[in-house]
């Protein structure tokens, strides 16, 4: 089009003010969506442990951040899996050893049979406290729209199914999915 | 309670405990509409801190008052978008 006219000619390639503009609009409009940022906030939590006291944290803060408008992903690997497990969520345990804040020495906590005791006790105080049981926070959450991710490869290393994990649970997620939510998240949590 | 703003509705979470005064407050605060007041009435000290702090985080939302009535906590937020 420049080279329709001598006098375009002569000035050779160099483009015009008008084209220049344009250009510079154009990189600009680019620039703006490369480091587009809806303004959505995220929030990624990475669940290692599965014992009743340690589920619920992740749990807490997810629902909670959700509540905030936070874009919320929980990567549960390795015994964290049992959080999502629909029917090991419901039967967590509480160790009775490990813990030297328990009222029992950790002699006593060996016994066999002391997990279970120390876990009822725990059961109880929940329910004494009204405080929500993982399961009915597990459906909040997903309600909420927080994306539960199920590691495949620990599936696979706990022989689990994804038929154990609650309805809209993700499988086949590794950490590579996990790294990716958390470069992009906002608040990162190792629990 | 102030007569300064109409309430639409009144969410009842007494008895619950955390994160359940935040989460559900958001839930219905959800279903009105923009402009309209919630009520919510909770038993958990901790919704005095928590409610003012979801509310001062979370786009769209106004916290209109919170008061304590015996062992009940009103919070009073508005829909603003």
């Amino acid at each position: 089009m420049s080279t329709d006219t001598p006098a375009e000619s002569a000035a050779g390639d160099a483009p015009s003010r008008a084209e220049l503009a344009a250009r510079v609009e154009e990189l600009e409009e680019s620039l703006a969506a490369a480091t587009e940022d809806d303004g959505t906030k995220k929030m990624s939590i990475i669940a290692t442990k599965g014992t009743l006291d340690m589920a619920y944290p992740p749990l807490i803060l997810a629902s909670t951040a959700a509540a905030f408008g936070y874009e919320v992903t929980v990567f549960h690997t390795f015994w964290g899996l049992d959080i999502l497990h629909e029917e090991h969520s419901k039967n967590l345990k509480l160790s009775a050893v490990g813990n030297p804040n328990m009222p029992l020495p950790n002699v006593v906590g060996a016994i066999p049979g002391m997990d279970r005791v120390t876990t009822k006790m725990m059961e109880r105080r929940i329910e004494d406290n009204d405080t929500a049981t993982i399961e009915e926070l597990i459906e909040t959450s997903l309600d909420m729209g927080v994306e539960f991710q199920a590691c495949q490869m620990t599936i696979d290393l706990m022989d689990y199914d994804e038929e154990n994990f609650y309805d809209g649970v993700e499988t086949g997620v590794g950490a590579a999915t996990a790294l990716e939510d958390m470069a992009e998240a906002d608040i990162q949590l190792l629990v | 309670m102030s007569d300064a703003f109409d309430i639409t509705e009144t969410l009842d979470v007494k008895g619950e405990s955390c994160p359940m005064p935040v989460v559900k407050t958001k839930q219905a605060v959800d279903g009105v509409g923009v402009g309209d007041v919630l009520e919510v009435l909770a038993t958990d000290s901790g919704s005095m801190s928590d409610i003012e702090g979801w509310a001062s985080g979370t786009d769209g939302v106004e916290l209109l008052e919170q008061a304590e009535e015996g062992d009940v906590y009103r919070h009073y937020v508005r829909r603003t978008e």
